[in-house]
């Protein structure tokens, strides 16, 4: 391995990785002022052009603020949570891929942090991890609301995994491998009998993508499934005792896992970077790939803010009956969908 | 019976002499005719004399209303030091009826408590006791309810000086039992208590809910309130009758102007005196603006509980809107203070009626794209339909009013079943639900949107376009400052209401209205000084408030905090 080579999985490895927490800063901003929009007034808009500097401006308050660790918790777990919540949001995008393979100058980069085999498994393998976060920061913090929070959020992360995971198996099914890059590959073209559709997962696994995304929704806690931190009901939930960037971690890790959870749904149904017709060649093919994958990625997010800012929370239990009698059998009908397409294709 | 000396009664009351004349009762109590059909009676024969209104087929008194004590000590000629006051409703009917219980014993005054007769009586009975030292016998939770625990006196009695006060430490709080200590064979072993509020993100003010939680589901649960107790009634007492107008503003804040309007009705019927037209259709335009902002508030602040956030901003658009009328009118936006003893302060602006109709164009549009969002969502009904259910017998005996008891299914509205000012003339609907869930009182409250605006709409079809809106008897109301600089006798009456306050003739008399959240009532007593001898504020949220720690049982930690979005409560009001 030539020392180029090295430079180049740097790269790949630690851009995506310094990207994805900055890229925090102006969704913090795009969501509020969208939310803004949704509810007919202005939103920040007096810190820099459009209000854009409101957002580092918030970060350098959160830096600068007093850490409290109040005097009855857990120290070390207390301490160790929010890092767990941001290691977990980040790690999970390393196998995510945001570009096309592409040769430049006769070597071939192939725009992932780490294009593994077991792909989807590693993914949910560390979004698993993030419920530690959440769990260990309720339990440490000595807090009944606290608590509370961890304890709906371990049932509710624990269940909406099941449903997750299970229509994910359904994409896994369909491309014949965990590697997400194989998974962008097979999404590549249109469909033959209908040749101008694109060959996405969404279109044969719409049931797939919908408790899919729902889950994801509860992934992320974001409403209609904020329960861990429904702020009415249990103040701030497991992060209530925290202050500064303490805080903020839980807050940054939310919207990675935000950006996370959209790219996952871009890259597991939509087809990742990939569009029908584009055929990535060099840096300007690369370049080209990466928006497109932004783009689609930005589409989820939006989705995401607006959803937020339309509906209301569900209750605990009314939750999990979601979760158990709605959404795992839809996704168990839809992995068996997936099969009988899959047989259906191997015996034509 | 003793005979009474008043020649003749008022239907009401020769029906409940006629009642109780073949009773046990007879010779116990005593019915006369004041502003209300008012029966005196012993304490000793009250529990039976509750049981008695409430039962029998003609009083069927069934609402408990308000209870309440007076001190009689610097005002001579009483039968006894203490008494206690009490108002029921009889739903049937729509009359209400005075009770009022001397206490013979002024060191230890007590009476049997009526809480077993009414149940809402509860905290009622224990404010008298917090404030008057009145021992009700047999009352289940006899502790204070409004001042704090390290409290010493009772505040509302005469002899006790205004400006004494006591510190608090948190070790003074007394928790109930079964909060803090752990019993395992009552099945608390699995379980925790958990302390909602006194701040908390859902209490939207201070109230202090103390739940006993197994899981998530509620086992047990005490309110706590008085965090905000400012002592209005004592300070009414020493306070002329227009300098409380300030102070009313700050019971219901978030709907000012009901409030006014509602304490300076009981002053004008006691000094007979009538308002201008004009004067009256102002005070119901702008209270019923204030209604649709109350209601605007509570569905608002009970939608962003159960975490639809953006209908709060929508509807708060339109408060913000009826809060500039309200700022051009009186030049303040939250408490108004605009409402005097005799009419208004100042007249209302010129584009006074294109204002408001304006804003009957636009609180429609904001109302529809709530209801869009809303009324189908599944997720709101699951969350609100079926939580906090309250049936008709309960908001009965629970001595709830306003949304909460129509929502239950009991037609009763103050502006129908007693109609004062304008609102015989007007043609608009009391909306009722048959529910009496958390979703019922939702829809009842956006439609009394819709009637408040019908309302308002005929109101300025009929409002005067010139013309004073205050009466002109300058015994009451401050004669005009130009007059004053030029004119000896006008420059007198100023003086003398300026340094001595408005002389209201001796007696007593309770004017009840329809507030934002139910019967709000002023039950003033009068001395013929410049300020009301005993002021007494009937505070609809109370009775809510108090329905809620049963509401809540069974219920999960969610459908409490939806529920108490529903009561909108106002702890302004409810602690005074």
């Amino acid at each position: 391995m030539t020392l180029v080579d090295g430079a180049i999985v740097v790269l790949r490895v630690v851009v995506p990785a310094l990207i994805l927490p900055a890229l925090v800063i102006p969704l913090v901003w795009v969501e509020r002022r969208v939310a803004a929009f949704i509810q007919d007034r202005p939103g920040p808009n007096r810190v820099g052009p459009f209000g854009l500097l409101q957002s580092p401006a918030d970060i350098i308050k959160l830096f600068t603020k007093e850490d409290v660790v109040p005097a009855a918790t857990d120290k070390f777990l207390f301490l160790l949570a929010p890092s767990l919540a941001v290691f977990a949001a980040l790690s999970t995008f390393a196998v995510v891929p945001y570009g096309p393979t592409i040769r430049v100058a006769g070597k071939v980069i192939p725009m992932v942090g780490a294009d593994v085999s077991v792909g989807l498994l590693y993914v949910f393998a560390i979004t698993s991890l993030s419920v530690y976060a959440i769990v260990l920061a309720g339990w440490s913090s000595n807090d009944k609301f606290s608590l509370l929070g961890g304890i709906r959020s371990s049932a509710q992360i624990i269940s909406y995994e099941l449903a997750m995971t299970t229509a994910a198996a359904g994409v896994v099914l369909a491309a014949g491998s965990f590697r997400l890059t194989d998974i962008v590959a097979m999404q590549e073209g249109t469909f033959r009998l209908l040749p101008v559709v694109p060959r996405w997962n969404f279109f044969p696994q719409v049931i797939g993508f919908i408790v899919f995304f729902v889950s994801a929704f509860a992934e992320t806690n974001r409403l209609p499934f904020d329960l861990p931190e429904a702020e009415a009901e249990l103040v701030a939930g497991y992060h209530t005792e925290y202050s500064a960037m303490r805080f903020g971690s839980y807050f940054l890790a939310e919207y990675i896992n935000v950006i996370v959870a959209s790219a996952m749904t871009a890259t597991l149904y939509f087809g990742g970077w990939s569009l029908p017709g584009f055929h990535p060649e060099g840096w300007l093919g690369g370049l080209l790939g990466l928006l497109i994958f932004a783009a689609k990625t930005a589409f989820f997010v939006l989705v995401f803010i607006w959803v937020r800012w339309t509906l209301p929370r569900f209750r605990y239990d009314q939750l999990m009956r979601l979760g158990w009698k709605t959404l795992l059998p839809l996704s168990l009908a839809n992995l068996l969908w997936v099969a009988l397409l899959a047989i259906w294709r191997t015996s034509r | 019976m003793t005979v009474a000396t008043e020649p003749a009664l008022s239907p009401a009351a020769e029906r409940l002499r006629g009642r109780l004349a073949g009773t046990p009762l007879a010779g116990r109590c005593e019915v006369a005719d004041r502003d209300l059909p008012t029966i005196e009676v012993s304490p000793d024969a009250w529990p039976s004399l509750a049981r008695f209104l409430r039962d029998d087929p003609e009083c069927r008194y069934d609402l408990f209303v308000d209870l309440f004590g007076v001190d009689n000590l610097r005002r001579p000629g009483q039968k006894s030091r203490f008494e206690t006051v009490v108002h029921l409703h009889a739903l049937a009917r729509n009359e209400h009826v005075r009770v009022k219980i001397p206490l013979p014993d002024e060191k230890k005054p007590a009476l049997p408590t009526a809480s077993e007769v009414y149940p809402a009586a509860d905290w009622f009975e224990r404010e008298a006791f917090d404030l008057y030292g009145f021992d009700f016998t047999g009352h289940p939770n006899l502790r204070r309810i409004l001042c704090h625990d390290a409290f010493v006196g009772h505040a509302l009695r005469k002899d006790y000086a205004p400006g004494q006060r006591w510190f608090f430490a948190e070790e003074d709080m007394k928790a109930p039992e079964w909060a803090t200590h752990t019993d395992e064979r009552a099945g608390h072993f699995e379980t925790q208590t958990i302390s909602i509020g006194p701040s908390h993100p859902a209490t939207h003010g201070i109230i202090h809910l103390i739940a006993r939680l197994d899981g998530e589901k509620i086992i047990r649960a005490e309110t706590n309130i008085g965090y905000l107790h400012r002592c209005f009634e004592k300070m009414s007492e020493t306070h002329q009758w227009n300098q409380i107008v300030p102070y009313c503003d700050r019971l219901n804040y978030v709907s000012a102007m009901i409030n006014g309007v509602g304490f300076v009705r009981t002053a004008e019927k006691m000094l007979g005196i009538e308002v201008p037209d004009r004067g009256r259709l102002v005070r119901t335009i702008l209270s019923e603006f204030t209604r649709i902002m109350d209601h605007c508030v509570c569905i608002g602040a009970n939608l962003v509980d159960i975490g639809a956030l953006s209908n709060f901003i929508y509807l708060y658009q339109n408060r913000e809107n009826i809060y500039d009328l309200i700022e051009a009118c009186c030049g303040a936006r939250l408490t108004v203070s605009y409402v005097r003893v005799g009419g208004l302060a100042i007249d209302v602006p010129d584009d006074f009626v294109p204002r408001c109709r304006s804003l009957l164009e636009s609180i429609p549009l904001f109302l529809k794209d709530v209801q869009k969002l809303v009324d189908n969502n599944r997720i709101v009904r699951q969350r609100l339909q079926g939580t906090g259910v309250v049936t008709r017998e309960q908001a009965i005996a629970w001595g709830l009013t306003g949304p909460m008891l129509r929502a239950s299914g009991v037609p009763y509205d103050v502006r129908r079943a007693r109609p004062y000012d304008f609102y015989d003339k007007f043609d608009w609907d009391v909306p009722i639900s048959n529910e009496g869930d958390n979703f019922a009182r939702y829809l009842v409250r956006i439609e009394e949107i819709r009637q408040s605006l019908k309302i308002i709409r005929q109101a300025l079809d009929i409002l005067p376009a010139k013309g004073a809106v205050s009466s002109d008897d300058w015994r009451v109301v401050l004669p005009p400052k130009d007059a004053v600089y030029h004119d000896m006798e006008s420059l007198i009456y100023h003086f003398k209401l300026v340094m001595e306050g408005i002389r209201v003739p001796p007696g007593e008399r309770y004017e009840w209205i329809e507030g934002g959240n139910g019967e709000l009532g002023f039950h003033a007593v009068s001395d013929g000084r410049g300020g009301p001898y005993r002021l007494r504020v009937r505070p609809p949220c109370f009775a809510n408030m108090q329905a809620f720690q049963k509401m809540v049982i069974g219920g999960t930690v969610s459908d409490a905090v939806a529920t108490l979005g529903t009561l909108n409560i106002i702890a302004g009001e409810l602690d005074r």
